[in-house]
């Protein structure tokens, strides 16, 4: 895939809405682009997009690649009098980002402000919590918010992607980021192996539908494909960035699900540095993905995440380097092409 | 006794995720012992000791890995800034040395406080392998670390790193040894990464699909100044598990546990351990359930790199289990 091609892609999927079970407009972005490469093409009782690409072969393994297609986002829990939403967060979002922001609300998208105080009228430097905030919506009452955007009503940030300067911005790199490269991948010729790529929901509310996913494919090796933090800006005291954008795409040696297999970890440095890929290590101890529930499924599956960096991600906007999501996608295709049964046999 | 052995295990090099040195040694031991042996995915050393045939599928489990420290950082001086794998307490590692897999060794220190009445952060702790720059530092970023102390025997009480949990291995190798044959199977599982999400213990059970399962740990002690109470002291015998903060004992194990012990005559303790839990509450978990339980070692400061046991807990340990399995 060209550059343009890959950005064009990474846009569509940056665009598309869709918090934690609520994914379906994401799944239906993905599909034109996997029919017609891969063999098989179904959605599993969480909503998992399983795509089943067979191989020629020539080595005997089932491979799990996984990238998830949820975002962070709200969801409306009331209404108040005079026409504003309530709101709640689904998966992880820093309260202070909110205020004055623009939102897309329920399937029609209907556009929506998050509430801001005018700054004429601000007598104290606290950060409003979620629960004091409402979204405007222009409704005139109760009763037409309620019928606008009823509780449960799912909303997500307004943002469209576009490019900036050398780097790509847009919403929700975490993880179409991660989707994009693994639609790259399965857009590939067939490898010596059957390659099950899974589109994964409910990521961000506790790696849900990767479980599942894990369990029904049963690998014998399962890649996480991730947008992961780049917290790469100047700082006062000499620190660790838990990654650094252009730099190459991230192995996670160890995040708070999960211990990456050191025999894949040692097998993808190699790989990189015979291609001549750069790679960077994720700062360990940091976060958690898709790979913390599925390297628990049946009786164990050695796993490992590879991440693009990006900037502020959970954010309203994200920044990547399209240079990194180019090399992830190497990486990983370089290494798929030469895995075997050797680099995960246990005697 | 066999102190060597004992040696032997609590030496050996083990993080989570990293079990590849602890694995080979008990490998070696329990290979001429057992009907075969293999190695899960997630890397769980398996031994089966086969039944006379037309009995049950039993795990009885102890975990390799242990307590140790990962680099997150290493500073442009060649200090490594780090974190956990697993529960570890500042308070207990300032001083102290940790190795890495290829044998460096590391001191831990830390940054000059401004109050020195409160306990570091795990943030103000770092690694010093006597590097003296980043490009010197013979470590990188993701190199796990455990931590360094030399076994001693004083009287009756042991004191050593990772007591937590080799002393359970210690006793699966113990109890493999010693064992009759009996109708049942039974899968001693040596498992990886109890110490982060007992991943190790829960995938195997579920390839192994047991009857039943029972871990062998250890557990705390209320015998030490101002202790958080607890009614299991050291060098009162095995405590039998009848809960935990992951897990409620199934009361036909811990009763099975509790008749071997009585008709042996061997002292035991009931436990009930308000912070912590063993591989039994993944295992009891795992398909449509297991029955489950735990014998634990009673030990005093673990996750320190000095944990105290008392010999005659260890050796009646042994001996529960041998009795609970043989006929009576």
């Amino acid at each position: 895939m060209n550059r343009d091609t890959l950005l064009e892609l990474l846009q569509t999927l940056s665009n598309a809405h869709g918090t934690s079970g609520d994914e379906i407009e994401v799944r239906r972005a993905l599909r034109p682009y996997l029919e017609g490469h891969v063999d098989s093409l179904r959605v599993d009782a969480m909503g998992n997009l399983i795509a089943h690409k067979k191989g020629t072969g020539t080595q005997a393994l089932r491979v799990l690649i996984t990238a998830h297609t949820d975002e962070v986002g709200m969801m409306v829990v009331d209404h108040t009098g005079d026409g504003g939403l309530k709101v709640e967060t689904s998966g992880s979002i820093d309260a202070r980002l909110l205020p004055g922001l623009e939102v897309r609300v329920g399937k029609e998208a209907l556009p929506g402000i998050i509430g801001l105080k005018a700054i004429h009228r601000i007598d104290d430097e606290n950060v409003t919590a979620i629960d004091q905030l409402t979204v405007d919506i222009g409704a005139r009452d109760r009763d037409e918010a309620r019928e606008l955007a009823p509780i449960g009503t799912r909303m997500t940030f307004a943002t469209t992607a576009h490019p900036l300067g050398r780097l790509f911005a847009g919403k929700s790199f975490d993880d179409r980021a991660g989707c994009t490269a693994l639609v790259a991948l399965l857009q590939g010729a067939p490898l010596p192996f059957d390659l099950f790529g899974v589109f994964t929901v409910q990521e961000e509310v506790g790696l849900r539908g990767a479980r599942v996913a894990g369990y029904t494919v049963a690998p014998d090796v399962a890649f996480v494909l991730e947008g992961t933090i780049a917290d790469d800006l100047p700082k006062e005291e000499e620190g660790s960035p838990t990654s650094q954008v252009g730099k190459g795409p991230v192995i996670t040696v160890m995040d708070r699900s999960y211990i990456a297999d050191p025999r894949v970890v040692r097998y993808l440095v190699q790989v990189a540095e015979a291609a001549g890929i750069p790679y960077q290590f994720k700062q360990p101890g940091i976060g958690g993905t898709d790979a913390g529930t599925i390297h628990l499924t049946r009786e164990g599956v050695p796993s490992i995440t590879v991440a693009i960096p990006c900037r502020y991600i959970h954010g309203p906007i994200s920044l990547l380097d399209p240079q990194d999501l180019e090399h992830t996608i190497a990486l990983l295709r370089a290494a798929l092409e030469q895995l075997t049964p050797e680099v995960i046999r246990r005697s | 006794m066999n102190l060597e052995l004992l040696t032997q295990l609590t030496q050996a090099f083990g993080p989570p995720g990293h079990e590849e040195e602890i694995r080979a040694i008990i490998r070696d031991i329990v290979s001429p012992l057992a009907d075969s042996v293999w190695v899960d995915p997630l890397g769980s050393l398996v031994a089966l000791k086969k039944g006379t045939g037309g009995g049950k599928k039993i795990i009885l489990a102890a975990h390799m890995d242990e307590i140790g420290v990962m680099v997150t950082y290493v500073e442009e001086k060649g200090f490594l800034r780090f974190t956990r794998m697993g529960g570890i307490n500042p308070l207990t590692h300032v001083g102290g040395r940790v190795r890495f897999a290829d044998g460096t060794v590391g001191v831990i220190s830390v940054e000059r406080r401004e109050d020195f009445s409160k306990v570091p952060t795990l943030e103000q702790l770092y690694i010093d392998v006597g590097a003296t720059s980043r490009e010197d530092a013979p470590v990188k970023v993701g190199a796990p670390a455990a931590f360094m102390r030399p076994l001693v025997q004083q009287g009756r009480r042991i004191i050593s790193k990772t007591l937590d949990d080799r002393v359970g291995c210690y006793v699966l190798i113990e109890v493999l040894r010693q064992m009759q044959a009996i109708a049942d199977d039974i899968y001693f599982v040596f498992s990886v990464q109890e110490e982060v999400t007992l991943s190790g213990a829960r995938t195997s059970a579920y390839k192994i699909d047991p009857d039943m399962a029972v871990a062998v740990d250890v557990t705390g002690t209320g015998d030490t100044p101002k202790a958080l109470p607890m009614a299991v002291e050291m060098g009162k015998g095995p405590a039998i598990k009848i809960q935990d903060s992951g897990m409620i004992a199934h009361p036909a194990v811990r009763d099975w546990l509790i008749a071997a012990a009585e008709r042996a005559g061997i002292p035991y303790q009931r436990e009930i351990l308000l912070g912590g839990s063993t591989d039994a509450a993944a295992m009891q978990l795992v398909r449509g359930g297991v029955p489950s339980g735990c014998v634990s070692i009673p030990c005093r400061y673990i996750h320190s790199p000095s944990e105290m046991i008392d010999i005659e807990d260890l050796e009646q340990t042994i001996h529960l289990l041998v009795t609970a399995f043989n006929p009576a």
